[in-house]
């Protein structure tokens, strides 16, 4: 805190509210502390329990909670719903009926229960300030199209629309002709019988719409259709091609049309060749994301390999973000990649099969790592995989000064490693761990450390329930629960080691409305129920 | 040693060679030994070598015999074990050597539960639920090109239907093939929802044991397992009818299926069932309004039917 004074006006100031952890803090707090905000996003669930490793919620947000927000903010302009689950579109009806000056909406990746499409049609005919709404998430039940299409065409701001999977390719048409002035756009379904009318009516209404940056969706691609965006993709900066199961040569021409291309999330599909091409096409390229077909396949399905990742590091001078799904590594390559771009700030390789060592040399990964965590000075975020040791986490600790979030799955031999990395990392926030060998001793001996941090997550180590409990005791501004679908902790020894464990800072104290399978750590009699 | 992406001929051979040897090993009869070149990258377990690596570079004469043939025997325990929930991996994965690795990374269809390991585990690889299940249908259709059909892998066939047929059980002798298939549920009342595997469970009645456990129960109790131990049988819970699929009960099973219809779980075989739901719900029959003319139906089924 600056000032008394300072602190005051930014609380009256403030417009825009953003929790990252939503135990963290109790709403309580939040409308005491800004109490004119016009814009919150909530974050609930930890990044690892996207994967099934929970099935906690993190994030309910009722129908009721949103009728509550409806009702108590007549004026609210902006919802960003992130991940979170609970809710269904009733809640969205009512949301769409009360909220009169609502300008975004954005359900990103939220699941949501659909019991009826029409809610879109509660939005009021007189209702005209919609700027973005994303409802990608949404089913693949039947859409409202005319109300939706009666919806984008009275709210001429309309900048982001992303729709989803249910909209068939033939709407889609009428729908931009309604908002030829949207600069992001997601498409439903891009499958249709391949018709010379639909296609060209489609073309004809792409190449109207001069504002396009950013397009998606895409599911269920039918190449022919493709071409028909072609009107817009030397102004695209942003290209999520991540449903689009079409292969690398389409891939290519596609690509290849978009020179300003700054952002490209694909499947493997592109494989080495794609990107050697995208590499030579997209100088622009800040962010790449490649996704994996056949994840849960044991032999490799596409030649996507190391090799795709050094030609775009190489290529691209801007790329500072990537997420890459691939089934080899190498110490070579990411020591090339790293002296290539040492200006990485997101980087995060999934090898798909958990401790892969180098195929060239087998030896573990570490150097590789190390490398990146050396050279990219300004890296942020970092995930691990293949074959480590508690190498690799002393080049973490050493290097990576200003990471703030770590994932790590299958690596490590000791409590080394986890020492390490809390206590080299000045600027971790978040630290995510499933599979590894760590133990009460590093996490023990950094307590202090987890104070600093947003949260800590821990499944299938061997942190035991003794630790724990002593950690709940001795932390009060700590969070410390216990998830464990075998029952309480205290029905077994207390050196077992515990299934998950989320370890979180909070000034709201523990939280009470856990499901009968979490445990917090409380500092009186070290369990709660 | 991960398999390699048929990326050409450069080095011919030692990428491809490793899955050719794959299949030499597996099927000892095979000879037709590929003309290959000297070094080989045999799977030998580094037992007495140090801790370094975990593989070992064989010398192996063309057309020779290859240095190390892995049985049953050189396979510690599996790593990642199709069954265990995480209490074992904790403890397994503290205790992991080198050698463990080794023995991992055999893929082939033969190799016991190796093989298969990683695809059981839980939420890896880390892609999100929904990109998982929106490619599920994508993978049916995909013409299965590229690298597989150049490679000429046996397991090819092993893949190929693994891809074509997500939801379903796929046994190779005692490897299991399986994908997970995530399904939400919701009970009447209880905000919090949760998610099942279906594909960890082979019937109705695990299923309902399951989500009785989940749903039905206030307290875990000690000997209480999560869904994926089901498979493995705890048989004793299984002797209790369920409440869930009996009709008289307080609760009624329903299920979304693939049209958006609500429908009674049970009616239909098992494997059709898998195939066309997209969520679940357990209702309470007081509220079962609509589905009474059904729930009726079936209450005069069950009581003409001989138990």
């Amino acid at each position: 805190m600056v000032c008394k004074s300072w602190y005051e006006i930014e609380r009256w100031c403030r417009r825009k509210v953003f929790v990252g952890n939503c135990y963290a803090v109790s709403p309580k707090m939040v409308i005491r502390r800004f109490p004119e905000f016009r814009s919150i996003e909530l974050k609930g669930k930890p990044h690892f329990a996207d994967f099934n490793l929970i099935r906690l919620k993190r994030m309910v947000v009722t129908d009721e909670s949103l009728e509550l927000i409806a009702k108590s903010f007549k004026n609210f302009k902006v919802l960003v719903l992130s991940s979170c689950e609970g809710f269904s579109t009733d809640g969205l009806a009512v949301i769409a009926a009360s909220c009169k000056n609502l300008k975004e909406l954005d359900l990103r990746d939220c699941e949501v229960d659909d019991l009826s499409a029409h809610w879109l049609s509660h939005f009021p005919e007189t209702y005209t300030s919609l700027v973005s709404l994303n409802i990608s998430c949404l089913g693949s039940d039947e859409a409202s199209f005319s109300a939706l299409e009666r919806l984008v065409g009275r709210c001429t701001n309309l900048k982001t629309l992303q729709l989803n999977r249910a909209v068939p390719l033939d709407k889609i048409a009428n729908i931009l002709r309604h908002a030829p002035q949207l600069v992001e756009f997601g498409t439903g379904t891009y499958t249709a019988d391949v018709r010379p009318d639909v296609y060209s009516d489609l073309a004809g209404v792409f190449s109207s719409c001069k504002e396009l940056k950013s397009l998606s969706g895409f599911w269920d691609v039918v190449p022919d259709y493709l071409p028909a965006i072609y009107p817009v993709c030397s102004k695209l900066t942003s290209l999520n091609l991540s449903y689009a199961t079409i292969q690398s040569p389409d891939l290519i021409k596609l690509v290849s049309h978009c020179p300003n291309l700054q952002r490209l999330l694909v499947l493997d599909y592109i494989e080495d060749s794609g990107l050697e091409v995208l590499a030579s096409s997209c100088k622009d390229l800040q962010e790449l994301r490649v996704f994996p077909s056949d994840p849960f396949g044991a032999e490799p399905n596409v030649s996507l390999t190391e090799q795709g990742l050094v030609a775009v590091s190489l290529g691209c001078p801007k790329l500072q973000s990537v997420l890459y799904f691939c089934r080899r590594m190498s110490n070579e390559a990411l020591v090339t990649i790293a002296r290539n771009r040492p200006n990485f700030t997101r980087f995060r390789l999934c090898i798909i099969e958990p401790k892969t060592a180098d195929y060239l040399t087998l030896e573990p990964l570490d150097v590789g790592f190390g490398a990146i965590v050396q050279y990219c000075k300004d890296l942020k975020r970092l995930s691990l995989s293949g074959l480590l040791t508690d190498r690799v986490f002393e080049y973490i600790g050493t290097y990576a000064k200003k990471l703030e979030m770590l994932s790590v799955a299958f690596a490590g031999d000791s409590d080394l490693g986890l020492h390490h990395v809390l206590s080299g990392c000045e600027s971790l926030r978040k630290l995510e761990i499933r599979d590894c060998p760590f133990g009460d001793k590093a996490l023990l001996a950094n307590a202090a450390k987890l104070e600093t941090m947003r949260s800590l997550w821990m499944s299938s180590c061997a942190v035991s329930f003794a630790a724990c409990k002593l950690l709940g005791q001795k932390m009060p501004r700590l969070n410390v629960e216990v998830i464990d679908e075998r029952g309480p902790p205290d029905s077994r020894p207390e050196n077992c080691p515990v299934d998950k464990l989320y370890i979180y800072r909070s000034i709201a104290g523990p939280r009470f409305d856990m499901p009968p399978f979490v445990w917090t750590m409380d500092e009186d009699s070290g369990l709660r129920l | 040693m991960q398999g390699g992406v048929g990326d050409g001929g450069s080095e011919s051979g030692s990428v491809s060679t490793v899955s050719r040897e794959e299949n030499m090993v597996v099927s000892s009869e095979d000879s037709s030994c590929p003309d290959q070149s000297e070094l080989e990258l045999g799977l030998g377990l580094s037992l007495g070598g140090g801790g370094g690596g975990g593989f070992k570079m064989h010398h192996v004469s063309k057309g020779g015999q290859f240095a190390r043939i892995l049985t049953a025997k050189d396979l510690p325990s599996l790593v990642f074990s199709a069954a265990s929930p995480s209490s074992s991996s904790s403890s397994s994965s503290s205790s992991l050597s080198r050698a463990d690795v080794t023995a991992k990374t055999k893929r082939t269809a033969d190799s016991m539960a190796a093989a298969s390991g990683f695809s059981q585990l839980v939420g890896w690889p880390p892609v999100q639920t929904h990109r998982i299940n929106s490619m599920g249908n994508q993978a049916k259709e995909l013409p299965t090109e590229g690298f597989n059909s150049k490679m000429e892998n046996p397991k090819n066939e092993t893949s190929m239907v693994e891809k074509s047929t997500i939801g379903s059980y796929q046994n190779n002798g005692n490897a299991k093939l399986r994908k997970s298939l995530f399904v939400k549920v919701n009970m009447d009342g209880i905000p919090i929802g949760r998610k099942v595997d279906l594909n960890a469970h082979g019937s109705y009645e695990k299923l309902a044991k399951t989500l009785e456990d989940m749903f039905l129960e206030t307290s875990p109790s000690v000997s209480q397992v999560g869904s994926r131990a089901l498979e493995h049988g705890t048989t004793n819970k299984l002797t209790r009818p369920s409440k869930l699929l009996d009709v008289s009960s307080d609760f009624a099973l329903t299920y979304k299926d693939k049209e958006g219809d609500w429908m009674l779980v049970g009616d239909v075989p098992w494997e059709l069932f898998v195939s066309s739901v997209k969520r679940l719900r357990i209702m309470r029959t007081s509220e079962a309004t609509g589905l009474a003319p059904m729930l009726q139906g079936r209450n005069q089924r069950q009581r003409s039917k001989p138990n």
